[in-house]
């Protein structure tokens, strides 16, 4: 993909409003090619310079369309002997009551016609409530919470659904360039029922002010896509004296491939 | 891309630098034990566009067993040393280096035997599909649909070099270039 603007590069990191004219020369483009008649991007450039670390880890020939063999249709098995059904509760691994607002994620997998993605793994990772991981190479100057690691696991159910217990993750700063900041997010990671379904991404969090700042959520160039990246808050789902609800369905590509398997599953 | 589907997807995101601690697991790499009689050693470097190793990349292999069946067992996570599942996962050491032992797949209803390679990293926004076949298939290459389509210097990328018995096992070496000279080829599934 062409780029209307070309990085700075050489005299150390660009300033917030370098990046921030960066992201909106791209999503300038972007709306200029729907209005040409190109379909919305669905999915993050590869190539999007605001996101430093994409520079020299994207292709740059242009990907080979390929129809998925045998391999490529069908995806590894998981199932409850793989995942503990306490994975998914993230507030209960340590001795005591991580800090932070404590929360659940729920929702459902759904593949691209709407049907449920049954029986699957699903993973998520997040820093604590203080904006930092339990990684090595994180080196936030916020606290380690010794009641929380962040990281849970689950099987989805019948209709797809999944449902975590855990506390509101932190924004965090990273270095890609001056005073940038992550908004907070959760880490996801999906199988389908095609190995060409699987999809890792991140979940945010409603009406976040550094949306517009950051260039990971903006690597979507097209403003309805990245906003399925948004859970949403459901009064429904808070309990009463001990959680906030959010909802966030998850669609993964497909099913094209897995379409004859589908229908069979649905007998 | 004609037909309208009921909902859209949901973009991905990069995996980030600080998955370590959560999608790596003991046994990911090995989809047989070392000591199997017909383990292979399925292992190379995840390099960038300036030949430097990225050294937090996530690699995911997946693949037909020896006689070319998806198995689809349940046991991918936790592994009981027997069970051949053909899903494998291996994060790159700090020299960008990834090592699988498992077993080398048959044809799946293919020309020829590959393993598939999923590859996530800090600054890939989007992971990238390849995969690796084996230079003693040459003969099966030709009727391969991918492999048939490319050019002579980019089909090499796909595949593995032999590298003869290492350490008690067949090793093949799978370098990925994922940007710059000698570029890995990529794949963009149609589905």
């Amino acid at each position: 993909m062409t780029q209307q603007t070309t990085p700075r590069r050489g005299t150390g990191p660009a300033s917030q409003n370098e990046i921030t004219a960066e992201i909106e020369a791209i999503e300038t483009d972007a709306a200029a090619r729907v209005a040409a008649g190109a379909p919305p991007e669905l999915q993050p450039r590869r190539d999007y310079p605001p996101y430093r670390s994409s520079l020299l880890r994207h292709p740059t020939h242009e990907l080979v369309r390929v129809d998925p063999e045998e391999v490529e249709r069908v995806s590894p098995a998981f199932g409850h002997t793989d995942v503990n059904v306490l994975e998914s509760d993230l507030t209960i691994q340590h001795a005591g009551e991580p800090i932070g607002e404590r929360m659940t994620v729920s929702g459902r997998v759904l593949d691209g016609e709407g049907r449920p993605v049954r029986h699957q793994l699903i993973e998520l990772w997040q820093a604590n409530a203080g904006g930092r991981y339990v990684h090595k190479r994180d080196q936030h100057p916020a606290p380690l919470d010794p009641n929380f690691t962040g990281v849970g696991r689950a099987i989805t159910g019948d209709n797809g659904e999944y449902s975590f217990t855990t506390i509101k993750p932190g924004p965090y700063p990273w270095k890609n360039h001056m005073n940038a900041w992550r908004p907070a997010h959760i880490h996801f990671s999906l199988f389908g029922t095609a190995f060409t379904q699987r999809l890792i991404t991140q979940m945010y969090f409603p009406g976040d002010p550094l949306f517009a700042l950051d260039p990971i959520y903006q690597s979507i160039a097209d403003a309805d896509a990245r906003a399925r990246l948004v859970g949403q808050y459901d009064h429904s789902l808070s309990v009463p004296e001990f959680s906030l609800g959010y909802r966030w369905d998850i669609v993964l590509t497909g099913p094209k491939s897995t379409w004859m398997e589908s229908e069979d599953a649905d007998e | 891309m004609s037909e309208p589907t009921p909902a859209l997807q949901t973009p991905s995101q990069t995996v980030g630098p600080f998955y370590g601690y959560a999608l790596p697991y003991a046994g990911g790499p090995e989809l047989v034990p070392g000591y199997h009689p017909r383990a292979i050693r399925f292992h190379g470097t995840v390099t960038d566009g300036a030949n430097e190793p990225i050294l937090d990349a996530l690699l995911e292999i997946w693949q037909a067993d020896e006689s070319g069946a998806l198995v689809r067992e349940l046991g991918s996570l936790d592994r009981d040393g027997f069970t051949f599942t053909g899903f494998g996962r291996c994060a790159t050491t700090i020299a960008g280096h990834y090592t699988f032992t498992t077993l080398k797949p048959g044809a799946a209803g293919t020309a020829a035997p590959y393993i598939l390679v999923t590859v996530f990293a800090r600054g890939v926004t989007h992971h990238l599909f390849t995969r690796a076949y084996f230079a003693e298939d040459a003969a099966l290459h030709e009727a391969d649909a991918v492999l048939s389509s490319l050019p002579a210097d980019r089909r090499d990328t796909l595949i593995c070099v032999s590298e003869g018995i290492v350490g008690g096992a067949e090793s093949y070496r799978f370098d990925i270039r994922v940007q710059g000279e000698n570029e890995t080829v990529f794949l963009d599934f149609d589905a």
